[in-house]
């Protein structure tokens, strides 16, 4: 069963006075262990559609199975459930939250989901950040931090609740080549043990490291 | 909630300066509340006890609700009359069936004494002093008020062995210049005179019972106004006096006499009492609706500030009712927070207040503040704080549970 599948997902924006579409007719189905690069020019839709991927969005026709639960059937707190237990996002920008540690930060979905003991979360969050190379500081805030080393830490939070599927839109996008490399490097080798990773990149080089590529122009899949 | 909890006070943590502003404005109000109402609370109730102590709960009185028809109205009921400058009688009309009165009463749950009640003027040397008189039966005048308690110096006993005898209120006797065992002589409206001895001083602590109300016996009343045999008032005394009004209006319905209650009587008092009390809460009121408006305003800058956090939160997964309850909780700690110092102000002021030292003579006369130092204030401030600070949050918070993350995070790209 794939993680994810959607047909005809189409999302058309109808505030202004002309309809202006984001995304159609994506036809997409996503095996457990895959790792996605999503392309495409600037407008093209990424965002739009990974936003419609991580249910942080309602399509506005077509259809969107996430785990074999059809999103459509879902209450908005029942979205937000399964974004809790299946979903982990990382943005271009890091959202972390400034008041709190670096480790408080990675705790904070398990602390929402509440399976584990807070002692239980505390190592947990430790080890994610000592295996995506931030071995010490984990009482630091964010605003001590590198930009590099952020985006580690918004990963380590995207993966605190070891979600099926990890979605990043642009991750690499405030970052220098060399820190784009690491965070490549991390989904690689998560990939490599069987996390899917979905993730929107306009940079070629990166997106050759991936297992497949999805590229959109103006909304659509193309080839 | 330990995470919408950390949240909310990380949120505070943030703001120190404008948390403590919020907080000091609702500390304000409800320790200001409690203040006032330990000063005002504690007059009234005090006021209150020492009339139903010192006063009658209910008068029959020699009066009807509606003055008797003019003949010429009756004469002409639907003329045109009308009658200017009517001269009333100014003679005691009295209690005619006073007897079958007092009778009925016997049977009654009420404790009831008859009285007569005159206008003298007392003069003693030089000095001349208008005052009411009430003719009294001591026996029953003790089931009715607590005069006898009140009686300071003599007894209310002395009515009896003392020929002429006469009890005045502290505040007269002072007018008057008079002790006890001094001889006065007592004028009526109707012009009999009568040679009467002090035997006795009383203190109710009501300034218009003290300065103007005296007794004798209710013989020597109706000798003053030459009424052999006539009363015209009827004390009571009921067991429970929140219902004198209904019970009032029953005796009235069931005798036509006017019967007053002590609320009626002292209608006028209770009024500005109603009307400082209105000021109060409307002053008070004033103060938490500052105060709320502090906590909406923090609440507003805090969400506005957050507004990435409230992103990203909800792609984690929190749910509308989460991100309401991070705000909603920031406003309660404030409301609460502040209630508890405001609990501290309330009662250093009112420890203060109860420090101060003086005499006064308004509607009772006292050395110092008569303090209601009752937890009931406390409650009603808390509520009303907790309140307002609940709805000052609410409102902001509303609108954070319904940010939509992707316009946000869109924008933060
Ligand atoms: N709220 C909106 N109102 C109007 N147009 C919008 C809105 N949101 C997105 N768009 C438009 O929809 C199109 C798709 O936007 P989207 O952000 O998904 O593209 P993208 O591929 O992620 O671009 P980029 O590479 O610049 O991030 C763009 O042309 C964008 O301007
Ligand atoms: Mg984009």
């Amino acid at each position: 069963m794939p993680v994810l599948q959607t047909r005809g997902l189409t999302r058309i924006l109808r505030d202004g006075p002309q309809p202006v579409p984001l995304v159609q007719d994506i036809d997409l189905q996503v095996e457990a262990g895959e790792f996605v690069a999503i392309t495409g020019p600037s407008g093209s839709g990424k965002s739009s559609l990974l936003y419609l991927l991580g249910l942080l969005d309602t399509p506005t026709a077509g259809e969107l199975w996430i785990d074999g639960q059809d999103a459509a059937r879902l209450s908005a707190t029942e979205l937000a459930r399964l974004r809790l237990t299946r979903l982990g996002f990382v943005f271009q920008f890091h959202f972390l939250l400034p008041e709190f540690t670096l480790l408080q930060n990675v705790m904070i979905p398990m602390q929402k989901l509440g399976r584990l003991e807070t002692q239980e979360m505390r190592e947990r969050a430790a080890a994610l950040l000592v295996e995506l190379g931030l071995e010490t500081g984990h009482d630091k805030r964010p605003d001590q931090l590198s930009g590099g080393q952020r985006q580690r830490v918004a990963i380590a939070r995207a993966l605190a609740n070891d979600p099926l599927i990890l979605l990043a839109d642009e991750p690499t996008g405030n970052l220098d080549s060399r820190n784009g490399q690491i965070v490549f490097d991390i989904f690689r080798r998560l990939a490599a043990r069987g996390q899917t990773v979905i993730t929107v990149t306009h940079d070629p080089h990166l997106a050759a490291q991936t297992s497949r590529q999805i590229h959109l122009v103006d909304g659509r899949i193309s080839g | 909630m330990g995470l919408v909890l950390e949240l909310a006070l990380g949120h505070l943590g943030q703001r120190k300066r404008q948390t403590l502003v919020s907080v000091a404005g609702v500390a304000l109000g409800v320790g200001f509340f409690i203040g006032m109402m330990a000063l005002m609370g504690g007059f009234q109730k005090y006021f209150i006890t020492q009339v139903i102590d010192s006063w009658p709960h209910i008068i029959i009185k020699d009066e009807f609700r509606e003055p008797a028809l003019q003949p010429v109205f009756r004469v002409y009921p639907q003329g045109a009359v009308q009658l200017v400058s009517l001269k009333p009688r100014d003679e005691l009309k009295g209690i005619r069936n006073a007897r079958e009165i007092l009778a009925a009463l016997e049977d009654s749950p009420y404790a009831s004494a008859p009285t007569l009640r005159t206008q003298v003027f007392y003069r003693y040397g030089s000095r001349e002093v208008a005052a009411t008189l009430v003719g009294i039966d001591p026996k029953r005048e003790m089931q009715v008020t607590q005069l006898a308690r009140d009686i300071n110096q003599g007894s209310l006993d002395a009515l009896y062995s003392t020929a002429n005898g006469v009890i005045l209120g502290e505040g007269l006797a002072k007018k008057l210049g008079v002790g006890l065992g001094d001889m006065l002589s007592v004028t009526s409206p109707v012009g009999a005179v009568l040679k009467m001895k002090v035997v006795g001083i009383f203190n109710t602590g009501v300034t218009a019972l003290d300065n103007f109300e005296s007794y004798s016996l209710i013989k020597k009343a109706q000798v003053l106004a030459a009424r052999a045999n006539v009363i015209n008032q009827v004390r009571l005394r009921i067991p429970d006096v929140s219902v004198a009004r209904q019970v009032a209006q029953e005796l009235e319905n069931r005798f036509g006499y006017k019967a007053e209650s002590w609320e009626e009587s002292y209608s006028n008092v209770l009024g500005l009492f109603k009307v400082q009390n209105g000021v109060m809460y409307s002053a008070v009121g004033a103060i938490l609706v500052v105060a709320a408006f502090g906590i909406f305003n923090i609440i507003s800058t805090v969400i506005n500030e957050k507004r990435r956090d409230i992103a990203i939160l909800k792609s984690i997964g929190l749910s509308e009712g989460d991100i309401k309850g991070v705000f909603m909780i920031q406003g309660l700690i404030l409301g609460l927070v502040g209630t508890l110092l405001g609990w501290a102000l309330g009662y250093g002021l009112t420890e203060m207040l109860a420090s101060i030292r003086f005499n006064m003579e308004g509607f009772v006369r006292t050395q110092g503040f008569i303090l209601d130092r009752g937890l009931k204030p406390y409650g009603v401030a808390a509520l009303f704080a907790m309140l307002s600070a609940t709805f000052a949050a609410w409102l902001p918070a509303r609108k954070a549970a319904r940010l939509n993350p992707v316009d946000i995070i869109r924008g933060a790209a």
